[in-house]
């Protein structure tokens, strides 16, 4: 259970099946389309997981949306859109059908197509994502690798005690912390809400996106930063690496060349897990900000029991989290010599 | 050196017989557990005697001589940390505000655990089909992060507070199993297990009695990882207005109420619960890091605290 019982919390998700891979495994094609499907597999359970908690369940759909002030025409005419008389099955056809042909539906609230209320916000949601996953990550290998390489030294410490304790805040709690400190209370240089028109890129807004993406930041590379130093610590005290140091190679050579690919392996699977924990993490953070991504956009729907838009945006956070997986599980395989060699 | 003898043979008495007293005796040993322990406690100890301090009922507005104070009125001898969005007395509403947050988050906690126990042993010790279909339908679960997964299920039956714990609970469940699966699997393979199946002990004896005991330590660890999780959903939750519904006192609806007062130059409705969930998070974050050393024993002295 080394794995399980690093240092520091343990990784969020450790693969106990991850083992028993190796019997299915045909060469790098074969696992990755393996995964593949398995992915689409958890993404077909996972919709219908969606609807049935959205559309199945025992009660009227209808009622619980309008209330219990609806009048009989208005739950009827309900109904009819939601095409709730069908039978259940036909029900979820008609949805994932047409899923696949780009209609999500209409949102219930703007009386819009569901898909041309999201497009835009998809786009600034992965932005935001974006800037993030690319400051925080090689933020965090830097710091692992470097914690591990002084282990027990200040550094190590301060880190140790600073990562442990911001892994721990909720993201509501980072992102107000930041909104009293630099645009409220303390200092008043960023703005604490944006104001942003609609069919502007989300690069244009660098002040607003500011505080959004620090707290994203902090929110990860905690996570990222223990599990890279756990595993490089491991690696540190393997015998390729001492190999390599009697070689008579620098230490900055051994640590950066040979021992940061092999120990960010592992780490790949806990980097992919946080960035779909972004995906979960957006929704309080855009919402805190009132930045117009899928977060709020979600939130928003939520509250007026847009149900189509509340499927449409599970569904989509859902295959953001398959998807994200698959690349993890891939690029583990090949950043990984072992496992890489192993496969051929 | 004479004091560390002492602290071996008892140490050495207790692996035997009793190894979880060990991991609590080496858990409480560290300077963090004790750190994480005191901020637990302080906090859990304002959200449930915090009310019989509190100087006003929790929905109670604030009045000087009969005459209504404004909203975010500035701390005043009436209210000493002033009044929130709707002039009622701060202070009081936080100390009121903490047992709903700590409530439902330890209920999911314990149920989700619970669930996730039960399934992750049932997977270790039937292995094959029923192994995959259980921890495959885990991973279906583990799709969507815990926050999304409760929205969607309140935007079907409503903000109610059972909905909360249950839907919390069930996003808890897969992580658990998962711990609990792989810890398991390597103490179904030993000889006792063996030993209790010729016996022709009942499964469920074997599964609670012989395996559980033995992975108590990575369970523990989870567990507490798991309960700080579970508390930023929930709190998360309140903020967002899914949780209780105003007027109650709570700390993650009381941060939403008064966010309007951080621009009007009255913070303390914000600051105040914001820094009551970070530091319980913290707290309970420092204890599962406490147990976590313990249990892989790289407690180094008092380095390592």
């Amino acid at each position: 259970m080394p794995g399980l019982l690093a240092e520091g919390p343990a990784p969020l998700l450790p693969d106990p099946t991850r083992p028993r891979r190796a019997r299915f495994l045909r060469g790098i094609g074969g696992f990755i389309v393996r995964r593949l499907l398995l992915g689409l597999l958890t993404l077909f359970v996972a919709s219908l997981l969606i609807f049935t908690a959205t559309q199945a369940l025992p009660g009227d759909a209808a009622r619980s949306i309008l209330g219990r002030t609806a009048t009989p025409a208005s739950l009827a005419a309900l109904r009819e859109q939601l095409g709730l008389k069908k039978p259940v099955v036909e029900q979820y056809t008609d949805w994932i059908g047409g899923v696949f042909r780009g209609d999500l539906g209409t949102s219930l609230a703007a009386g819009l197509p569901v898909t041309s209320l999201i497009g835009e916000r998809i786009k600034y949601s992965g932005f935001l994502m974006l800037v993030a996953a690319i400051i925080s990550v090689p933020l965090a290998v830097l710091i692992g690798a470097v914690s591990a390489r002084r282990r027990d030294g200040p550094f190590d410490h301060v880190m140790s005690t600073i990562t442990l304790a911001l892994a721990a805040l909720p993201e509501f709690v980072v992102a107000i912390a930041l909104g009293v400190i630099f645009s409220t209370t303390v200092f008043h240089f960023l703005p604490s809400v944006g104001l942003y028109e609609p069919g502007v890129a989300p690069w244009r807004y660098p002040r607003e996106l500011v505080l959004p993406t620090l707290t994203l930041i902090i929110a990860v590379t905690p996570y990222i930063a223990r599990i890279m130093r756990a595993s490089m610590v491991e690696i540190l005290e393997s015998d390729y690496v001492e190999m390599a140091r009697l070689k008579g190679l620098s230490e900055r050579l051994v640590l950066w060349r040979h021992a940061v690919p092999n120990g960010i392996a592992p780490t790949f699977q806990v980097i992919a897990i946080n960035l779909a924990y972004l995906a979960g993490g957006i929704v309080v953070v855009e919402s805190v900000f009132k930045y117009p991504g899928i977060g709020a956009g979600f939130v928003d729907a939520v509250s007026s029991r847009d149900m189509p838009v509340v499927q449409a945006y599970a569904l989509l956070i859902a295959g953001l989290y398959v998807v994200l997986n698959l690349l993890a599980d891939v690029a583990t395989i090949l950043v990984s010599p072992r496992l890489r060699t192993s496969l051929k | 050196m004479s004091e560390q003898a002492v602290a071996v043979a008892p140490a050495a008495h207790a692996r035997q017989h009793r190894p979880w007293l060990l991991l609590l005796g080496d858990t409480w040993r560290q300077t963090r557990t004790k750190l994480g322990v005191t901020l637990v406690v302080l906090l859990v100890g304002t959200a449930v005697i915090g009310p019989l301090f509190a100087p006003f009922a929790p929905e109670e507005s604030v009045k000087i001589a009969g005459q209504f104070i404004l909203p975010f009125a500035a701390p005043s001898d009436a209210a000493t940390l002033g009044t929130d969005n709707l002039g009622r007395d701060v202070l009081s509403r936080f100390l009121w505000g903490g047992r709903s947050v700590l409530a439902l988050s330890a209920l999911a906690t314990v149920f989700g655990a619970v669930l996730g126990i039960a399934i992750g042993l049932v997977a270790a010790y039937s292995r094959g089909f029923l192994d995959d279909l259980l921890m495959r339908g885990m991973d279906v679960i583990l799709a969507f992060p815990q926050l999304v997964f409760a929205l969607v299920v309140v935007a079907t039956v409503g903000p109610k507070l059972w909905l909360l714990v249950l839907a919390v609970g069930i996003t808890t469940m897969p992580r658990v199993a998962r711990v609990t699966r792989g810890a398991a699997v390597e103490v179904v393979e030993r000889d006792f297990v063996r030993a209790a199946e010729s016996l022709g002990e009942s499964k469920r004896k074997i599964l609670f009695f012989e395996i559980l005991p033995n992975i108590t330590s990575p369970l523990v660890v989870e567990a507490s990882l798991r309960l700080t999780f579970n508390i930023a959903v929930i709190a998360a939750l309140s903020f967002l207005g899914f949780g209780l519904q105003p007027p109650a006192a709570d700390w993650g609806l009381m941060i939403n109420e008064n966010r309007q007062g951080l621009l009007a130059g009255q913070p303390w409705g914000v600051l105040l619960p914001v820094a009551a969930i970070g530091l319980l998070t913290i707290g309970t974050s420092l204890i599962g890091d406490g147990f976590a050393r313990a249990a892989i024993g790289i407690q180094r002295g008092k380095a390592a605290a």
